[in-house]
């Protein structure tokens, strides 16, 4: 609100700090955002499904990669990128980082559930089970757990500042406890089996890490879009009260209507 | 400072010793969730061997959370945690003397009791000692941890159970070595490597903890 009015000229950056123009702004680049994800996930199905070679060991199965990496790697990537948010929220005070922090937890929960289940469906061809305790699993499932935590946080406090600093003091400790948590994992799973159930490392073909990179992409592109389209909900419940708000408001059942 | 923390540290203790009883409930909780595996999994005592560390470190993980509440909330209830936010001391110092007394009356009395419990279990020797070792070592990264939920909850309606929520997949690598300092003794290793992760833990929790529960009563109290 008042950040835009205090940037200073010619550091225009600081203006999107402000909740009305970041409406704005995300507004815009949303559609961009889907429909890039659109765009490569339809890419990379192709190329996963109709592309790549059959894995020689699990056969037709292991195409759920295309889906299962990407979603692992966006879920543990969020959890940085939200403590991040989080963080600058704590430090500078700005009302934004707190919304964007609040916006990719959903998202960063999803993307953790979708990585468990489909690892679940690929589970059972290759290791005969849809569940095994592996440390990679663990970890994804605590990673969930610590979304969790965080969104449940966030909504059991009723003031929203309060909400959004302490829930951005716990993104901060989580995100120490991350890696130690992730090593205890690993270190507890070697105690007890040793590293038998990993995936064999076989060179992968080059369709393959193609098809992957651009589903990357894809859930990247799409993690954005949801993210800010998710931020404008929260922007326009937390401005309610101002006369932008109630414009924008105005504007978009306009449209619809 | 150090003569502040200690005050406070006398104070808490004095209010625990005052209020027997809430102490001595968490150590019964300690036990009868103890009590509870055997009925479930069944009294044989090759299993009940296998699975007594993390039966009791389990335990132990409850019956710290759920005695969490006692930390801050009285002294939230009746306005002495705001005096002490406006003492010229450093908040983190005093909120690290309320988690001592916090571990002195309830970590302390869970890891003596893990003798007993030890002994019900059928455990050798060797193990109870890794076991109670490893509960010594880890229980203090139990209550530092905890105390970070119970300040970030400081008054929310559920905080119980949302406390939980928040704490117990912090706790993991606590649960992991603690555990497993008691299984390598088993498999005829020793326990050394796991309780000096367990210390590590502890302690660099005792330098970082005290500064997060410190930013979030500051925002609890707001």
């Amino acid at each position: 609100m008042s950040s835009s009015a205090r940037a200073e000229p010619g550091v225009h950056w600081f203006r999107f700090a402000a909740p009305a123009e970041f409406y704005r702004l995300a507004g815009k680049l949303v559609p961009w955002f889907a429909a890039l994800a659109g765009v490569l996930a339809v890419v990379g199905l192709y190329i996963g499904f109709f592309k790549a070679p059959t894995d020689a060991q699990q056969g037709e199965s292991y195409r759920i990669i295309f889906i299962h990496v990407p979603a692992a790697w966006m879920a543990m990537f969020l959890y940085v990128v939200m403590a991040f948010w989080a963080g600058v929220g704590l430090v500078f005070n700005t009302r934004l980082s707190a919304m964007l922090a609040s916006a990719i937890a959903p998202t960063g929960a999803l993307m953790s559930f979708i990585a468990l289940w489909t690892g679940a469906l690929w589970g059972r061809p290759a290791w005969g089970a849809y569940w095994v305790w592996d440390a990679r699993l663990t970890s994804t499932l605590i990673l969930l757990f610590l979304y969790c935590g965080f969104i449940a946080l966030h909504a059991a406090i009723d003031d929203t500042r309060r909400a959004d600093k302490a829930a951005a003091v716990l993104a901060l400790v989580g995100v120490v406890n991350v890696p130690i948590i992730y090593f205890s994992v690993q270190w507890w799973n070697t105690l007890h089996q040793g590293a038998s159930i990993r995936p064999s490392g076989t060179s992968i073909a080059a369709m393959m890490v193609a098809g992957m990179l651009v589903m990357v992409f894809a859930f990247w592109m799409y993690a954005i879009a949801a993210v800010l389209h998710r931020v404008r909900s929260i922007v326009l419940e937390r401005e309610q009260r101002s006369a932008w708000a109630q414009q924008a408001v105005a504007q978009e059942t306009r449209k619809a209507g | 400072m150090i003569a502040a923390v200690g005050q406070v540290i006398r104070r808490d203790l004095l209010l625990a010793v005052r209020q027997r009883a809430d102490v001595l409930n968490t150590l019964l909780f300690f036990v009868v969730v103890v009590t509870l595996a055997p009925l479930g999994v069944g009294p044989e005592l090759n299993t009940l061997r296998t699975i007594a560390p993390g039966v009791v470190w389990v335990a132990a993980l409850l019956a710290s959370i759920l005695s969490l509440n006692r930390l801050f909330a009285h002294d939230f209830a009746d306005g002495t945690l705001e005096q002490l936010l406006l003492t010229r001391e450093p908040l983190a110092a005093i909120v690290l003397g309320k988690v001592a007394a916090h571990w002195l009356v309830t970590g302390l009395p869970i890891t003596a009791m893990a003798v007993p419990l030890g002994l019900m279990f059928d455990l050798p020797g060797e193990q109870a000692a890794a076991l109670v070792l490893a509960l010594l070592c880890g229980t203090p990264a139990l209550s530092l941890l905890g105390a970070v939920g119970a300040a970030l909850t400081l008054g929310l309606r559920g905080g119980g159970v949302l406390v939980s929520l928040l704490v117990l997949p912090l706790n993991i690598p606590v649960l992991i070595f603690g555990a497993g300092a008691v299984e390598a003794v088993a498999g005829g290793l020793s326990a050394q490597p796991h309780l000096l992760l367990l210390a590590a833990l502890s302690l660099a929790s005792a330098v970082l903890a005290p500064w997060a529960i410190a930013a979030a009563l500051r925002i609890s109290l707001e």
